[in-house]
């Protein structure tokens, strides 16, 4: 591996560049509100847990209560956030990134 | 036979056939990228099952399934922390971790900082959270071959402290990251049949109806519907509001500190690429997700089938819940001889568990000292490959050994605490360093060793200041009383500490390479200059 050797410019050429912000726009704006969408899902859940007990205990239907089926829940929303999350990447980030890493190995191979 | 027979047996098999494995392992490993990262040549798949592996541990299989045959719901809402923690990992760290790191945690913070400090603050932070771990779970295999071997002598428990360790000592020494990662695979693949085989008993007993298995559970209990809603575990009414606050600390540390863990930080080197980091977090929660799934069956089942009598009169703790529940389901179907069976193989799955579990953490620590501590810090850089090879299976062997020692002398004492403090570090420590160094531009070598120190130091005092070490019964040292901080999870506080400590650390220093930013960004984003696997 050669990297160390790159000329650091480059990559401020190419941070510079707009694909690269293009690039960093679509994996920010996709992660960071997931992000905040899980954990605040998450600790709603936990809150409710210590502070809501009455609703949480609320049947639904036979034994199932409303704590079991937030809990499952979470796992359907984990399950599905991470899904969609590679569909994401594999449409809107990887050919991007493969691009601009193409264009840069090109570049420091010339 | 008896199932002592049989369990030993299956475990000799299992014990005889990782040993195999390591020594294949060991004869494949000659490079630094073969012992650090195993070639970085396993599949999407492959390191998904080793990520499960290196996760569940015996803590979340016994212990989980335990807490929900003796509290009911509560068991439940630790495992849904365990799970979603991944997402941060998944979104946020592991494929750009692959892209700009080599073999450890501190290969991503030393980027773009001044190496020493870093990998220091990185390397002390990684070798603490991986023993506190590896002495839980040393622990615990003492107790738990008691209970499920018959062995109820001092004695008995020191010998399997010192088997569990040296084994796991030779996986790591001679198989390196290798011979771990085929031990956690092969585990993982045990741990889920076992699982998976128990659960379609339990739950074939009551004609696949989870209503009707619940509404057993609670009626066995004695508990009633109290049984199947939070709160008779963690923040109970009696302990008032601070009870409360004590489970969101929890659940902040449990969901924040997975992504901070330096033994499940380096399984994303072992891929060839950030696509394959990001595959294998994927089958990683898949496979963990059906296995909470499945954990929540065994404990409900144990909880109806067992009852909570006949658990706590075998562990007050309920550890022996699911190994209970496996004979009582097997007898019910099969007769005496099936339960005899099923109870011999989770036994002997709950040995293998443990073994990846410490394995795992045994290399993280000692591949921390050699590449971090030793190579860069002390060597500033200038030892061979080999010389940081020869050193981390020497640490590997010195980390194993003090584990060992501090395990016998901790056996009798209750340590179970210091998982939920290893979750704790790494969130409050490791994870704000992490997340800084790959997302905040201004970030500087000031704040990742404020963070790291803050976040570890925060963490520790305030549980030694806490009831989990004295000043109540269940505590470490539960004659004395030092206690003045009252939660048992320091996570809502320390994890804040860890934040502000590194924005503080940050804006009093005016360090800023802008070169090396530009390049930690694009190449984390685009794997440009990533490290490629080996051919072979």
């Amino acid at each position: 591996m050669t990297t160390r050797q790159h000329d650091a410019s480059i990559y401020e050429e190419i941070q510079a560049g707009e694909r690269f912000k293009e690039l960093r726009g679509r994996f920010r704006g996709w992660v960071f509100p997931a992000t905040v969408a899980f954990l605040v899902w998450y600790v709603l859940y936990v809150v409710l847990s210590g502070f809501a007990r009455g609703f949480m205990g609320t049947k639904l239907f036979g034994n199932i209560n409303v704590a079991l089926v937030f809990g499952i829940l979470q796992f359907v929303s984990t399950f599905l956030i991470a899904w969609a999350y590679s569909r994401h990447a594999a449409a809107k980030l990887d050919p991007l990134a493969d691009e601009l890493r193409n264009e840069v190995e090109e570049k420091t191979a010339a | 036979m008896k199932h002592e027979t049989l369990s030993t047996i299956l475990f000799v098999v299992f014990v005889a056939g990782t040993l195999v494995i390591t020594f294949w392992a060991s004869r494949n490993t000659k490079t630094a990228a073969d012992y650090y990262a195993g070639g970085r040549s396993f599949s999407g798949l492959q390191n998904g099952l080793a990520i499960g592996g290196d996760y569940m541990s015996a803590a979340s299989f016994l212990g989980i399934a335990g807490i929900i045959a003796l509290s009911g719901y509560d068991g439940f809402l630790y495992s849904i922390g365990f799970l979603v923690a991944w997402l941060v990992a998944l979104l946020l760290v592991a494929e750009l971790m692959r892209n700009s790191g080599k073999f450890t945690m501190a290969d991503v913070l030393a980027f773009r900082m001044r190496p020493r400090p870093v990998r220091t603050a990185a390397g002390v932070s990684t070798i603490v959270v991986s023993i506190f771990y590896l002495l839980a779970q040393m622990v615990g295999a003492g107790a738990l071959v008691g209970l499920l071997l018959g062995v109820h002598s001092e004695a008995g428990k020191i010998w399997t402290i010192i088997a569990v360790g040296l084994l796991m000592i030779v996986y790591v020494v001679f198989g390196g990251m290798k011979g771990t990662t085929w031990v956690q695979i092969v585990k993982a693949v045990l741990l889920m049949t076992g699982a998976t085989l128990i659960t379609l008993l339990v739950l074939g007993k009551y004609g696949f109806n989870l209503s009707g298995l619940l509404g057993e559970a609670a009626e066995k209990s004695g508990k009633g519907a109290a049984f199947l809603e939070p709160g008779l575990k963690y923040g109970t009414e009696a302990q008032g509001i601070a009870g409360k606050i004590d489970l969101i600390s929890l659940g902040l540390a449990l969901v924040l500190g997975t992504a901070g863990l330096p033994h499940i930080l380096i399984r994303f080197y072992t891929v060839p690429t950030a696509r394959d980091a990001r595959k294998s977090v994927q089958w990683g929660i898949g496979i963990i997700g059906v296995f909470y799934l499945l954990t929540l069956v065994l404990g409900f089942g144990a909880a109806a089938l067992v009852g909570s009598k006949a658990i706590t009169a075998q562990d007050k703790a309920g550890n022996t819940a699911a190994p209970q529940l496996a004979k009582a389901v097997g007898e019910l179907i099969f007769g005496e001889v099936g339960g005899t069976i099923l109870l011999a193989v989770i036994a002997a799955v709950a040995f293998a568990t443990i073994l990846a579990v410490v394995a795992g953490l045994t290399l993280a620590s000692s591949s921390s000292f050699a590449h971090d501590l030793y190579a860069h810090v002390f060597k500033r850089g200038n030892a061979t490959e080999r010389q940081e090879v020869v050193v981390a299976r020497i640490s590997a062997f010195v980390i194993g050994a003090v584990a060992i020692a501090l395990s016998i002398f901790a056996q009798s004492l209750n340590v179970a605490f210091l998982v939920a403090l290893a979750f704790a570090v790494a969130a409050s420590g490791n994870l704000p360093a992490i997340l800084y160094s790959l997302f905040w531009k201004r970030f500087n070598t000031s704040g990742a060793v404020s963070a790291i120190y803050a976040g570890l130091v925060s963490s520790v005092v305030l549980v030694i200041f806490s009831p989990v070490v004295s000043g109540a019964p269940t505590s470490m040292f539960p004659d004395t009383d030092f206690h003045w901080f009252p939660l048992s999870n320091p996570g809502i506080v320390s994890i804040p500490i860890g934040f502000l400590a590194g924005y503080i650390g940050t804006v009093l220093s005016k360090e800023f390479n802008a070169s090396k930013y530009a390049e930690i960004e694009v190449r984390s984003l685009t794997g440009v200059g990533a490290e490629k696997a080996a051919e072979h």
